[in-house]
Parts: structure tokens; C-alpha cells; sequence
């Protein structure tokens, strides 16, 4: 597992010098691959390393790695959460129609997010105090939300007219695209949460033995409803920035991006069990897709491939990941 | 008494610094009961696994049927006709009887194709072997009692066409009513010529089947005797007979003032009326036998049953939830280091930490110089084997597993501590550290619960002890008055004369 953010780097410098090579690449294996994959687009493609291009990738990627991030968090405590790409096509549609009602922006802003958030309580609570598996009840408000977005923009893309908006989806700052920069900020929030915080913290014990958790006196079912909260949450600033990209709300949006950023997850080296893994291995995770499609493109392949080839580095990355453990375990 | 169908003679097994069994030899005819006895770690389960195949005796010789055998592994076990039905079941409850009692071995026709029918006739001549004339093979594992699961577990021995059947301690889980039941099969087995060996902590039910005893303490054989040649107390006396040595500390006296109080303390199906207390600095022993309620009551005073009736007051503060426990100054720490006491792939940094972080941390962000100064210091005060405190704790022994478990509870400063199997697995060293902790801990005025099956460290060093026996108090003795066959016999459902 990534141990990016793990337990055993309170004092890298000591324990640095006992980590033997296995060690060592089990804990940077996602980082090298990136690497690699890096050098080889550089081969590849000219373009690939020019400061636009990396641009690019980067503002493509940070709609999936957003989601990723919570998507992490829910994973941490051994959950999934299935409905992040519903959620984030409701909360920008209700972002377009609040901005159409000729509403101020920070209201639409305010009011999409709570949505997102809302959903992702609803699915916490069902989760933690009804005992319904995760896969399930997000299942389950998946299709609500899908359903509700469809009910809301019966059916059409929602045009917003909002020229300050446009800002969060194709502005720069210091040159640098606010998705980008949005994106950066996101995770680095939550890895300092998850690494310094007691609310960190108990996410990683949950994940790791729930009952030992709850018998030190962790409110679990809470800490579970906020997760979720939070994943709900990062699916509506998505949006923000996706609503932005194409000026209008879009009720086929996210559609199959819950399973990209549950694929970045665990490219990044998050357990699927729960404990282990990190915010920063699944941007990486999600980076290695990002890279992956744009140097296809940059070839020219046709995006029929493209999927193929995502596939197979998922393939690639869990068999890795489960040759580690049997090393590990001899 | 017919012939020896199997004979161990002179085994000794050693691990690494210890010496599990001492040339013990002990046999079982065919068409005889054999009680096993022995305190826990009096090396009745080595036996049993040496039996199994899966531990391989230093020395000693194992006969079947007169002849000599060396067994290769739990197969080759089984294949010599030995069938051992462990405490737990190797069953798979979402599969029918049938299909459970012929897993991997199913009758089939030529084409690979399941013979049903064969299947369902076969499986009912083993059923009723074990008495289950009504049970239908179709039906599913889950929805049998535990009772039933168990002779289908019998059933599935006899099938292996096995000879010698061991049981492990095989109505600790059961009601009385079952136990007869169980009994009775095992009588009938007799009968029928297959020897049977029966380990259990209950002497009554040993009084009612057993041919003959083979008693077991630390490892050495002790005796055997004809069950007609002894009585109850001299069984106990077999078992028990042990100085102890000073691997206990001299407890403190213990202050009059009151830690915890326990009124009416009922948890359906688990506690029944429970009433008692603990004053500070005092050490309360708990003793009785596996499925006597003692684990229910330490998870009851902590809070962990929501439907729990009556009260349990920590320093006048009731509690209701872990939560509130854990704030009113009780610690727990449980039976089962992996599942309940430890995150395992955490490092012993966090876990000994976790209760804590909300102690030590300003609006939800940790301090890392508080964090560091409390993991130095429970790693130096306890003792900790480790090189760093960012090691996982699941690659400690468990001696140093349990010491995090008690340093993370220390950390929180507990009044009471409830301290249930504190030793099991663990080392004879890591044992008298952890008794010495105990003792400077009930000198310092904490109250410790300490729910134990371990006699010895019981006597050694409680100041009180309740006896508990089918989810209730059936005793609480003072120093003075306690001694092992009284404790023995109330935890047994005894009678006692004195």
C-alpha cells in the first residue's frame, strides 16, 4: 500500500535508514510508475513536456482527482460511494438553474455545494446508523440523483449566462488554470487532515479495525456521516468547476466517474479493506490515467484504445500491489 | 475395556524456550470415554494438535491400533482415523447439512454431474448416528442451533470412518438440556466401539461419562485413574496441586473509598442480575468457566450493550456508552487483542495514542510534542520491546502487544480497570511484568477488575473474587475464604460442602 500518508513516517529520517529496498519500493511504487510512465510520454511525444500540455493534463485530471480525494477518505473506512457522479451532475444543475433565476453567484455557489454535501450526509447516515453496506445505499442515491437531475433539467443541458462564472472553470491565476489550483488546495487540505487531525486519525483506525475503534471511545457512526459528508461535498466543487468548463449544467455529467476516481484510489494504493493509503497517492493514481489518455491522444490513438489501455494499467497496478503483500508476507 | 485404539507414550513437544509437554503418555481404548483434564495451558490443546498433525512431537511415540504412526499433518490425521471437533466449527453456514458433511468429497456419477440422492441417504445414515433422526440434509447450516451444528460437526467426524473421536471442550457453548443431549450421543459412540477422548473444565458432566481420566498440568502427565476409584475433590486436587511462587507481587491493602458500583446489572441472554463493587485500589478477581458470562460483563460495564438493565456507576457517573466509560475513568481492556484491543497495521505510535487524541489535540489538530513525550513514556514505563515506535504493532509479541493495550489505557488516567485475560498468550516474563504493573497501578488507588480462567495469577492477586456461572454472581469470596476447589466447584455449578 502507498504509505504516502501512512503511519510510519512520524520521523522519516530515522526510520529511513532501516527501510530495506522491498520497503522502499512498496512505498514509492506508485510514485515510480508515474515516473516511468512520465519518461516514456517524453519519448513518445515531443509535446508531452511543454508547460501548455502539462497544463492541460493537469486541469483534466483535477475534476476526477477531486472526487478521488473524498472517494479516498470513503474508502479509508473500508466504504465506497457509488453515487459522487449523480450527486455532481445534481449539484451543478441546481448551481445552472440558480444562476438562470438571476440569483447572485455565491448563492448558486452556496446552494450547490450544500446539495452535494446533503446527499453525501444522507448516504453517511443510511450507512452508519441504518448498518446498509455502502455499496448499496449509494447505490441507491445514485439512481435518486440521476433520477432528480433529470426531473430538474427535464432532460436538457441547462445554459448558464454567468460571465464572472466562467472564472472557476477557465481562469488563471499567476497563469496558473483555478481548477489546478483548486485541485491542489483540495488535497492538500485533506492530507493535512488526515495526518495531523484527530478526525484523521480515527479514519484510518476505523478503517482498520472498526471495533477497536468504537472501544477506544471513537463516536464512529459521526466520523463514518462526515466522511461521507465530505465526499458528498468535493462531488458539488467538481461540478463547480465542470459547470464552468462547458457553461451549462449537463444531466448526463459524471456519468462513470465514480468508478475513474475508485480506479485512481487504487492506482494509488489506497487498500480497498480500509487503513491504508493516502490523498496523495490517488492524485498520483489519477494522474497516471491523465497522463495515460493525453499521451494516447498525443499519438493519436483512437479513444476506443484509450479505455483499453486504462484497463490494463489498473490491471497492472493491483497485481502489483497484491505480489507486494505476498513479498511482504514471506 | 477393550484394546488400546490409541496410545501416546512419553511425548514431549518444546518450542523455543518452553517445554509445552513433558513426556506425557496417555491412551484410550476402543469403546471407552477418556476425560482429559487440566487447567488452561496445562497443554491439553498441544496434545490435541500433536494428535491433529499439526504440531510434530521432539520426542516420544505414537500408536494406532498397536502400531506405530508418525502423523504428517491434519490430513494424514484424519486419514488414520482421528477426527478432532474443535470449540470452533469448520462449517459453512449458507450450505446445507449434506452438503457441509460431504464438502469436497461429494458422491458424484461418472460425469462429474452431484449424485443428489446419494447425497441426501448418505448423509442420513450419519445423521442418525448422531441422534438427528428428524433433521432434514437440505436443510441450511444457519438455521440450525449451535447444538445441532455441533453434531452435525460430529457427524461429519464419523463419516471420515474414523475410530477415535477427540472433542474440545464441546458443551462450553451449550444449555443443560443440550449438554444431555451431547452426552448421550457421546455414550452412544461408546457403544458403538469408537474410543472417545473428552476435554472439559466440568467435572459433573465428566462424573456422568467418563470411563476413566488422564490429568495434564504444565505440560507433565499427572495421573489416570478409573472414574469409580475417584471422587470430585480428587480430581480438582490432580488438576490443581501447584505452589505458587512469588511470580506475584504482595498486594497493597485497598482503600475503603468506592471506584465502581453495579446494581442489578441484567443483559438479556448474557447477565442476570448482577450486583457488586469495586473500592479503589483494590484488585477484584473474577473467575469462572468459558461461557459463564464473564466477557458479557466486562463489555457491560463498559457500556457496549445498549439494552443493558440496571446500573453501573463509575465514581457516582453513570454509564450508558464506551463514550461515557471512558470519560467517567473505566478502561477496558479486552480478551481479544486483535479484533477489539489493536488497530494491527497501525504503528504502536497511534495505537497507543488513539483514546487519547482527543485529549491532546486543540480543536481537532494533534500536537506533536505531546504525542511524542506520551509514546516515550509508555514505551519506557511498560516496557515495550520495540526498536520504533513506528513499527506496526501486529509484528509485536503479544507481552508487547498487551502492554500497548494497557499503555494507551494508562494514558487516559482510569480510575477503574477492567482487565480481561490480561495474560492469555502471553510469555511467563511479559506475565510477571504485567502482574507488577497491576500491583503499582492498585498501590496508585486504581481499581482493577481482573477477569481471568488463569487460577494461579487469580489467587495470586486479587484482594476479592467473584465466581460467576451461567451469566450470574455465584459467589464472592473474601481472601481469606478463596481457594481453587471452592472457586472450581462454584464455577462448575457445584454443590459445595465444606
Amino acid at each position: 500500500m502507498s504509505k504516502v500518508v501512512s503511519v510510519s513516517k512520524q520521523e522519516p529520517e530515522k526510520v529511513k535508514n532501516k527501510i530495506d529496498w522491498i520497503n522502499f519500493l512498496e512505498k514509492y511504487r506508485v510514485v515510480l510508475i508515474f515516473l516511468v510512465l512520465c519518461i516514456f510520454a517524453g519519448f513518445l511525444s515531443d509535446a508531452f513536456f511543454t508547460t501548455s500540455n502539462i497544463m492541460n493534463v493537469l486541469r483534466q485530471v483535477s475534476i476526477i482527482a477531486i472526487i478521488a480525494t473524498g472517494m479516498t477518505l470513503v474508502i479509508l473506512i473500508a466504504g465506497i460511494d457509488l453515487s459522487v457522479g449523480a450527486v455532481m451532475a445534481f449539484s451543478g444543475a441546481i448551481l445552472a438553474g440558480v444562476l438562470t433565476a438571476g440569483l447572485p453567484l455565491w448563492v448558486a455557489l452556496v446552494a450547490s455545494t450544500a446539495v452535494g454535501l446533503l446527499f453525501g450526509l444522507i448516504n453517511g447516515v443510511i450507512v452508519s446508523n441504518f448498518g446498509v453496506p455502502s455499496f448499496i445505499a449509494t447505490l441507491a442515491i445514485m439512481v435518486i440523483a440521476r433520477g432528480m437531475t433529470l426531473v430538474y433539467t427535464k432532460g436538457y443541458p441547462l445554459v448558464v449566462n454567468n460571465e464572472a462564472y466562467r472564472f472557476i472553470g477557465g481562469g488563471k491565476i499567476f497563469g496558473i488554470p483555478v481548477p489546478i489550483i483548486i485541485m491542489f488546495v483540495v488535497i492538500g487540505v485533506m492530507f493535512w487532515v488526515l495526518k495531523y487531525t484527530s478526525f484523521g486519525r480515527y479514519i484510518y483506525a476505523i478503517g482498520g479495525n472498526e471495533e477497536a475503534a468504537r472501544l477506544a471511545g471513537i463516536q464512529v457512526r459521526s466520523i463514518k456521516v462526515a466522511v461521507f459528508g465530505i465526499a458528498g461535498y468535493l462531488s458539488a466543487v467538481s461540478a463547480m468547476i465542470y459547470t464552468s468548463r462547458l457553461m451549462s449544467a449537463q444531466p448526463t455529467a459524471g456519468t462513470g466517474i465514480e468508478l475513474d476516481a475508485i480506479a485512481a484510489v487504487i492506482i494509488g494504493g489506497t487498500s480497498l479493506a480500509g487503513g491504508k493509503g493516502g490523498v496523495i497517492g490517488t492524485l498520483i493514481g489519477a494522474l497516471i490515467m491523465g497522463v495515460l489518455d493525453n499521451l494516447l491522444n498525443l499519438m493519436n490513438v483512437s479513444p476506443f484504445y484509450q479505455n483499453i489501455a486504462k484497463g490494463l494499467v489498473i490491471l497492472i497496478a493491483v497485481l502489483i500491489d497484491s505480489r507486494f503483500s505476498k513479498l511482504k508476507r514471506s | 475395556m477393550g484394546s488400546k485404539a490409541l496410545e501416546m507414550i512419553g511425548i514431549t513437544k518444546e518450542f523455543p524456550g518452553v517445554k509445552a509437554l513433558d513426556d506425557v503418555s496417555i491412551h484410550v481404548n476402543r469403546s471407552e470415554i477418556l476425560a482429559l483434564l487440566g487447567e488452561n495451558g496445562a497443554g491439553k490443546s498441544t496434545l490435541m494438535k500433536v494428535l491433529a498433525g499439526v504440531h510434530q512431537p521432539s520426542e516420544g511415540k505414537i500408536k494406532i491400533n498397536g502400531q506405530e504412526v508418525s502423523i504428517n499433518g491434519p490430513k494424514h490425521s484424519q486419514e488414520l482415523g482421528i477426527s478432532i471437533i474443535y470449540q470452533e466449527f469448520n462449517l459453512v453456514p449458507h450450505m446445507s447439512v449434506a452438503e457441509n458433511i460431504f464438502l469436497g468429497r461429494e458422491p458424484r456419477f461418472t460425469t462429474g454431474v452431484i449424485d443428489r440422492k446419494r447425497l441426501r441417504s448418505d448423509t442420513e445414515q450419519w445423521l442418525e448416528k448422531v441422534g438427528l433422526y428428524s433433521l432434514s440434509p437440505n436443510a441450511l447450516l444457519s438455521s440450525l442451533s449451535i447444538a445441532e451444528q455441533q453434531l452435525v460437526e460430529i457427524a461429519k467426524a464419523l463419516s471420515f470412518e474414523s475410530n477415535i473421536i477427540i472433542m474440545d471442550e464441546p458443551t462450553a457453548t451449550l444449555n443443560e438440556e443440550e449438554t444431555e443431549k451431547l452426552l448421550h450421543i457421546i455414550r452412544g459412540l461408546r457403544s458403538q466401539g469408537f474410543g472417545v477422548i473428552f476435554i472439559t473444565h466440568r467435572l459433573e458432566e465428566v462424573e456422568k461419562v467418563a470411563d476413566r481420566i488422564s490429568v495434564l498440568r504444565d505440560g507433565k502427565y499427572v495421573g489416570s485413574e478409573l472414574l469409580q476409584d475417584i471422587d470430585r475433590h480428587q480430581m480438582v486436587t490432580m488438576m490443581v496441586g501447584r505452589e505458587l511462587t512469588d511470580l506475584f507481587p504482595v498486594p497493597n491493602k485497598s482503600q475503603d473509598e468506592l471506584a465502581l458500583v453495579v446494581e442489578n446489572l441484567s443483559v438479556k441472554d448474557r447477565l442476570v442480575d448482577i450486583n457488586f463493587s469495586v473500592k479503589k485500589g483494590e484488585i477484584l478477581g473474577v473467575a469462572g468457566l468459558m461461557g459463564s458470562g464473564k466477557t458479557p460483563l466486562s463489555k457491560a460495564l463498559f457500556g457496549l450493550y445498549p439494552d443493558m438493565q440496571g446500573t453501573v456507576k463509575v465514581g457516582g457517573k453513570k454509564v450508558t456508552q464506551p463514550r461515557e466509560a471512558i470519560d467517567a475513568g473505566l478502561a477496558l481492556v479486552t480478551d481479544d487483542r486483535k479484533d477489539e484491543g489493536l488497530v494491527l497495521g497501525m504503528s504502536v505510535y497511534e495505537n497507543l495514542l488513539l483514546p487519547s487524541y482527543r485529549k491532546i489535540s486543540s480543536f481537532g489538530v494533534l500536537q506533536k510534542r505531546k504525542k511524542e513525550k506520551i509514546v516515550d513514556r509508555w514505551i519506557k514505563d511498560l516496557k515495550i520491546k520495540v526498536h520504533h515506535s513506528s513499527v506496526e504493532v501486529g509484528t509485536l509479541s503479544g507481552g508487547n502487544q498487551q502492554k500497548v493495550v494497557l499503555g494507551k489505557w494508562l494514558q487516559m488516567e482510569p480510575d477503574v480497570l477492567i482487565l480481561n485475560e490480561p495474560t492469555r498468550g502471553i510469555d511467563i516474563g511479559a506475565k510477571a511484568e504485567i502482574y507488577q504493573i497491576m500491583c503499582s497501578l492498585a498501590e496508585q488507588g486504581i481499581a482493577v477488575i481482573l477477569i481471568s480462567s488463569d487460577m494461579p495469577e487469580l489467587l495470586g492477586l486479587s484482594h476479592r473474587m467473584l465466581v460467576m456461572n451461567e451469566g450470574a454472581i455465584a459467589a464472592e469470596l473474601e481472601k481469606e475464604d478463596f481457594n481453587q476447589e471452592k472457586i472450581f466447584q462454584y464455577a462448575a455449578g457445584g454443590e459445595i460442602h465444606v
